[in-house]
């Protein structure tokens, strides 16, 4: 161990099915790390007699399953957290069990974690259940995974094996959120490329488990992030004195800032940073702090302090993903109590959207949540609160949801974007309305809102469907995916974040346009049905047409408009929809354009005799005044 | 931007985990013990509420078996910080005379630890109890939560514990219920070590080596404190430099021999240690997993 130094701290997830070696792993990490004194190796090798499963030879699984309720059945059956520290780092190690309470464990262990391993038994390769750690590990928004392929002694620590393995993860982990996807074989009871690479796998040439271990990046989008404090206390230890105390849970704070205070909305300047050292000139993300404000104002636990260049949102709708926690399902417009950051709301679920099938990662109809179950949802609070993206800021995204008669956490929820904004913004009357608008231009507004793949034909489709209508003396704007990322759009990528704001964007501008009495054409390739959704109900019933230009991949990757295709292949772009990003296939379209074998001029005529067909193109379609 | 020592996380997480117990709690209370774990949860209790005092006070269950050096302690500590100190007893216990020599360490502890324990907590009405353990001093801990809930009759279940995410903690509790809060249960043996090296915590002297009466035990140094203690025929303290990796009842906490006698040379002696800290510790030896039988009574 270093000597004096204070190192840095990674978390680390560990998953795996049952036997596939973890709790042995972990001893052999916590043995190989010298942190076990002659004691803990003398009763160790006592309860390997009595316990053990290795014909009277030490145990080191034995080092880690704990509970007596445990040893007696022989499973782990919760979170246990380990820790043991190199040269170069701390670590802990939040160790989950892989048997059927894993997805409510797991995701409690990679709600804190920097970096997930999975493990798999090199004989069996990947299971269902490699899939779907893998999948909850990318939900909760881990960066960094690492496939530890384990009893490489057992398949004569065969290459072949360890890559065909590794290949296959791979391939999974793609359609994933991970940054960095590594492999390592390993083998638990020989201690082979855990901590010293060791002679059996001379053909491996990377780096051992603890190596990456030592090497990976912590989570630190935080640091670079926004400034965020949500409020604990306020510190009022005599009538001079008013501090504001809290954990910097993102970016960082100095004296003279401004910082927006949510909800409400209000700003004030940062004076000074607190603390029992004496005050500080910053206070970065991590650090628990007190702050004293310019302005006197009246501000309590629960609310958040950001910075006010880019607040968090606030809001009293929202769209999340949620993990199912407990034995009792969900009860959509049940009041729960929601606690996100320090406060804590009542809240309904007011819409299920669907539920996750963790093996498939499909998208499937639910009515309802069961223990382990993971969907996405509308979540109403009573009152707006401050809020990010999940993918923004974990923790003033992240919420759980306690059930207000049993006291128990019920679920574990992640916000996906605000559904509409509550603050105290007034909305401004105009004499000037829709109806009149339209009625001016003797149409019937509508959004015909385009989806489908790069290169299915959405542009061509809609912009032949533009011309129609024009000639048809009818007014319409074409909003085009491709055209706004130059403008309205440029500061955004391809991350799923940046995809869902890139949807909201879109949809509400063409909610201006609908309002302004327009016939709405929008091109984007929308991957996502839950933000298809969200356009459709910002417009009123029966506003939203959506035409999903249904082209298989393989003809749009053939016919590659634009190259990105081959891109994408090459691994030059990442995130592309349909190779390393899903699309979610509309359920239930308002029109489907077969675009592989009819011709534009016919995708246009079908849009249009839809259109006729329900009356959007008559002549006096527009709306009645009653003035 | 450069990353947080794990010191300062560790700090950081325990400070954010005492407000929200002060936020959210009706009466709490911190389990003083006057050893080094206990020094390091009031230190960080004074930074966390700085410039206001901590919004609760101390309590010490007192078994009347402590050494000498800690009750003085103690009282010192509380003097100088300016918190409330309680201190319970089991007088019942006291009057039926229960002590680890002539009860045995185990029903000692019961009543003396335990039993008082819950006593100090209904008495004060207590719904919050600060506790210094951490996780890595026994495997049964591995999986207490931070927010440990108990009964109304102080019983913890382990598999009816709440899933702890992000650094949300779900603090409701029904009538009579209670929940025990360890804010140190990321920290190692050797983190406490280096933290109080770091803020110059100062801890009672009992941890660094002097020479001391002991008797040789079944293996085990015990530092004869009073004539409580009767000496086998042959039996003779004799003077050893030795100190103390951890501190409860005197005949029940092991000396170790050691030359260590300031912060610095005991984090150098503990990277050449051999045997781990509740080694010292005589009530953990009964049997395998005794630490969680212990608990699910309510131990702490
Ligand atoms: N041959 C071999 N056996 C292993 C290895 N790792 C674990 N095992 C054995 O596989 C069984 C299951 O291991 P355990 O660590 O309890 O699995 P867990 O259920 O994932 O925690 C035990 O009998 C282990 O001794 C390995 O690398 N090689």
């Amino acid at each position: 161990m270093a000597a004096g130094g204070e190192r840095d701290l990674l978390r680390v997830l560990t998953c795996g099915s049952v036997d596939d070696g973890k709790s042995t792993l972990i001893g052999r990490l916590l043995r190989d790390s010298r942190r076990l004194f002659d004691d803990e190796l003398a009763s160790l090798a006592a309860e390997s007699r009595l316990w053990g499963t290795r014909g009277g030879d030490v145990d080191l699984a034995l080092l880690v399953d704990g509970l007596q309720a445990e040893r007696e059945q022989g499973i782990t059956i919760d979170v246990a957290y380990r820790y043991f520290s190199t040269d170069r780092r701390r670590f802990i190690v939040a160790d989950t069990p892989g048997h059927e309470q894993y997805t409510r464990n797991m995701a409690t262990g990679a709600s804190t974690a920097d970096l997930a391993v999975v493990l798999v038994d090199a004989r069996k390769g990947i299971l269902a259940q490699t899939r779907r750690h893998a999948f909850i590990a990318s939900l909760l928004g881990i960066p960094h995974v690492v496939l530890a392929v384990n009893k490489m002694d057992l398949v004569d620590w065969d290459r072949r094996v360890f890559e065909s393995v590794a290949a296959g993860f791979r391939e999974h982990a793609a359609l994933l959120s991970f940054d960095r996807v590594d492999a390592v074989p390993v083998s638990a009871i020989t201690g082979a490329n855990v901590f010293a690479a060791g002679e059996t796998m001379p053909w491996y040439a990377g780096p051992t488990l603890t190596a990456i271990l030592e090497a990976a990046e912590p989570v630190r989008r935080a640091a670079g992030g926004p400034f965020r404090m949500p409020v604990q206390r306020v510190s009022r230890p005599d009538q001079d004195f008013r501090g504001y105390s809290g954990l910097v849970v993102s970016g960082a704070v100095r004296p003279g800032m401004a910082v927006a205070i949510v909800p409400g909305g209000r700003t004030a300047t940062v004076e000074r940073i607190v603390t029992y050292d004496g005050d500080l000139d910053e206070a970065a993300c991590g650090l628990s702090v007190t702050l004293v404000l310019a302005e006197d104002l009246d501000i309590a636990r629960g609310d958040v302090l950001g910075c006010a260049q880019a607040p968090p949102g606030e809001t009293d709708q929202f769209a999340a993903h949620l993990v199912w926690m407990d034995e009792e399902d969900l009860l959509p417009e049940r009041r729960y109590l929601l606690k996100c950051g320090t406060r804590t709301s009542t809240a309904r679920i007011t819409s299920l959207r669907h539920r996750i099938d963790v093996d498939t990662l499909q998208q499937v109809a639910a009515r309802t949540l069961s223990l382990n179950d993971i969907g996405f949802a509308h979540v109403a609070v009573d009152r707006a609160i401050a809020f990010d993206a999940y993918a923004e800021v974990r923790d003033t995204g992240s919420f759980i949801l306690i059930d207000r008669f049993s006291n128990r956490t019920v679920a574990a929820g992640m916000i996906a974007f605000g559904l509409r904004r509550a603050t105290n913004l007034q909305r401004q009357a105009v004499d000037v309305d829709k109806a009149r608008r339209a009625r001016q231009k003797r149409q019937k507004p509508c959004v015909l809102w385009f989806t489908g793949l790069s290169g299915s034909g959405k542009s061509t489709a809609a912009n032949r469907v533009e011309r129609r209508l024009a000639a048809m003396g009818r007014h319409s704007y074409l909003l085009d995916g491709d055209n706004l990322r130059f403008g309205l759009n440029k500061n955004l990528g391809f991350t799923d974040a940046d995809r869902v704001e890139n949807n909201r964007r879109v949809a509400e501008v063409a909610k201006l346009l609908v309002d302004a009495g327009l016939i709405v054409l929008v091109s984007v390739i929308s991957p996502f049905r839950a933000e298809r959704q969200m356009a459709r109900e910002l417009v009123e019933d029966g506003e939203f047409v959506e035409v999903f230009v249904d082209t298989p991949l393989a003809v749009c990757e053939e016919r590659d408009p634009k190259g990105l295709y081959r891109k994408a292949r090459a691994g030059e772009i990442r995130n592309f929809t349909g190779i390393d990003s899903v699309y979610e296939v509309p359920q239930n379209p308002d029109i489907a354009l077969m675009a592989a074998e009819h011709g534009p001029d016919e995708l246009a005529e079908q849009v249009i005799a839809w259109l006729a067909g329900r009356g959007f193109l008559d002549d006096d379609a527009s709306p009645g005044d009653p003035t | 931007m450069p990353h947080l020592s794990h010191l300062a996380r560790l700090e950081a997480e325990a400070i954010h985990i005492m407000r929200e117990v002060a936020a959210e709690f009706r009466r709490p209370v911190m389990l003083y013990s006057v050893g080094k774990d206990s020094s390091v949860m009031l230190h960080l209790a004074l930074k966390a509420f700085w410039p206001s005092r901590p919004p609760f006070p101390l309590l010490h269950v007192d078994t009347t078996w402590k050494f000498p050096e800690m009750y003085e302690w103690r009282d010192r500590k509380a003097r100088e910080t300016g918190m409330k100190l309680l201190v319970h007893v089991n007088e019942e216990g006291v009057k039926r005379g229960v002590g680890p020599f002539s009860h045995g360490s185990a029903v000692h502890t019961d009543v003396m630890k335990t039993e008082a324990l819950k006593q100090a907590l209904e008495r004060g009405g207590f719904d919050a109890a600060f506790g210094g353990a951490r996780r890595d001093e026994e495997r049964s801990r591995a999986k207490e939560r931070i927010f440990s809930f108990r009964t109304a009759s102080h019983q913890w279940d382990p598999r009816n514990q709440r899933p702890e995410l992000w650094s949300l903690y779900n603090t409701r509790i029904g009538p009579g219920e209670s929940i025990r809060v360890f804010p140190l249960s990321n920290w190692t043996e050797l983190d406490i070590w280096r933290y109080i090296a770091r803020e110059g915590i100062d801890i009672v002297s009992l941890y660094f080596a002097a020479p001391r009466p002991v008797v040789e035990r079944d293996g085990m140094l015990i530092m004869r404190v009073d004539e409580r203690m009767a000496l086998a025929p042959g039996e003779a303290p004799e003077m050893r430099s030795v100190r103390f990796r951890t501190l409860g009842c005197w005949p029940l906490t092991a000396a170790v021999e050691s030359s260590a006698a300031s912060v610095a040379e005991i984090i150098a002696e503990m990277g050449r240690a051999t045997s781990s800290e509740r080694a010292g510790r005589l009530i953990d030896h009964d049997q395998a997993g005794s630490m969680e039988s212990k608990k699910r009574g309510g131990y702490f």
